[in-house]
């Protein structure tokens, strides 16, 4: 059992990686990865929306959805679950953390819409993952994506020191930078258990 | 029972709990707004230009509130608005100038020498970055209106092939200076009454051949000024508004007419 969650984490995190492999919340990932400070703790905001929203999701899922055969409204009941939880953290952020709340700026709402985490929400559902199992996924592939901003932001830190062609400059040498990170973590699809 | 009804309820029983939990979360995570904050909000224009140097007006409203920008750091509203705004704060507004944009070029199509003629994307920037320039002149207006659309207030448009501020509109947001690529547009004081429309940098007659109305550096206006407020440097004439008192015998004098009565 133990071993199989160990397993679920480093397959959400590193393997399926939900930005460099599955390319789902990027709008996010490259909105806000210019400071390694303000990614981590969009990272750390991801973290917790992603990990209750996979509890609840399941929980409603399991509870409700299935015994009343109406899984196929999972999409939008997910959606509806997602969007209040971003907004208790907005406004749970604004009260205790408005240094936090104003260095998010745009990206927290963002993650109302961010596909990865209804994306994790229904990927549970399809491998069929318990209520345990999919805490446990959500939570390795909100640090996947954590890992991914962070290691982004950091590579953009150094790029904003560093002499780029001007035609690469801004957008493009991100968007390059993304790309070569994807491949790299193309890698950890030879690890096999 | 019916499948849709069930649906229909499900979705609707899970999104009112959900919003009775939005609504509780909301009312005990209330950030008290500071009140005044809110009220000089409500006289600032709204319209987020940032010519304030803060991330628009909501921004804006939170600096003064706090007292880290002044009660007159609305360039836009001017001294209506830091009036009002000093009456919330129960601060006395320092008089602040009102700015006006000021184009710095005459060389309208009957004045300067045509040299080209540019057919391509209609926008200052691109015009510039093709290196041509349409006039024989390099320093003057390209009357493709780069300025035109970065202004919000509809206050500049194109006569005969030159930018002309309409000064009752201009509220001296400093959009259209930033929008320029020639670098022609200055805000200057609103009571100014006097201003050099040229920015021709070169000798007097090379300035001559290309534009009848451009400052040929003669200094003949650093001499008629009582006051030392004219300046020529690299062969343009430049006037300090802090000194100048508008008795208009610079421009009586300019052989190229090149300062303009406002």
């Amino acid at each position: 059992m133990n071993s199989s969650l160990i397993l679920i984490i480093i397959t959400t995190a590193l393997v399926d990686n939900v930005v460099l492999s599955q390319f789902l919340g990027i709008c996010s990932f490259l909105g806000v990865s210019k400071q390694i400070k303000t990614s981590a703790s969009l990272g750390v905001a991801v973290i917790f929306v992603m990990t209750i929203a996979s509890a609840v999701a399941s929980l409603l899922y399991t509870f409700i959805l299935e015994p009343l055969n109406l899984t196929y409204l999972n999409t939008i009941v997910f959606i509806l679950v997602i969007a209040t939880l971003v907004q208790i953290v907005e406004m749970f952020l604004k009260k205790t953390a408005p240094p936090l709340y104003q260095a998010l700026g745009i990206y927290l709402p963002l993650i109302t819409t961010n596909c990865a985490v209804l994306g994790v929400a229904l990927t549970n559902v399809q491998d069929g993952y318990g209520f345990v199992e999919s805490v446990v996924a959500g939570f390795g592939t909100a640090v996947g994506y954590t890992i991914a901003i962070v290691l982004l932001a950091g590579i953009r830190e150094r790029i904003d020191e560093s002499a780029i062609p001007a035609p690469f400059r801004g957008a493009p040498v991100v968007l390059l930078s993304a790309a070569l990170m994807s491949i790299a973590f193309m890698g950890f699809s030879g690890l096999s258990f | 029972m019916y499948p849709v009804l069930i649906a229909t309820v499900t979705v609707a029983v899970i999104g009112f709990v959900m919003g009775m939990l939005l609504i509780t979360v909301g009312k005990k995570f209330k950030v008290e707004v500071d009140e005044k904050e809110l009220a000089v909000r409500e006289y600032l224009p709204g319209n987020n230009c940032g010519a304030c140097g803060y991330a628009g007006c909501d921004a804006m409203a939170a600096a003064i509130a706090k007292g880290e920008a002044p009660v007159s750091g609305c360039p836009v509203g001017g001294e209506p608005v830091a009036e009002k705004i000093s009456q919330i704060m129960g601060v006395s507004a320092e008089a602040q100038e009102k700015k006006v944009a000021y184009v710095k070029c005459l060389g309208s199509c009957e004045h300067t020498v045509n040299r080209s003629n540019y057919i391509g994307i209609h926008d200052c920037a691109a015009a510039v970055s093709s290196g041509l320039s349409p006039w024989e002149c390099d320093f003057g207006c390209l009357g493709f209106g780069s300025c035109v659309a970065a202004c919000q207030f509809g206050g500049i448009r194109i006569q005969n092939g030159v930018a002309v501020i309409d000064r009752t509109m201009c509220k001296g947001c400093g959009q259209c200076v930033t929008a320029c690529p020639k670098h022609l547009i200055e805000l200057i004081p609103a009571k100014a009454s006097y201003a050099v429309r040229c920015s021709n940098k070169d000798r007097g007659p090379v300035v001559k051949k290309s534009c009848d109305v451009g400052c040929i550096g003669c200094k003949l206006c650093v001499k008629q000024c009582e006051h030392d407020a004219i300046t020529v440097e690299n062969n343009i004439a430049h006037i300090d508004y802090d000194k100048c008192v508008g008795c208009g015998k610079c421009a009586e004098k300019c052989p190229a007419k090149a300062i303009e009565m406002l």
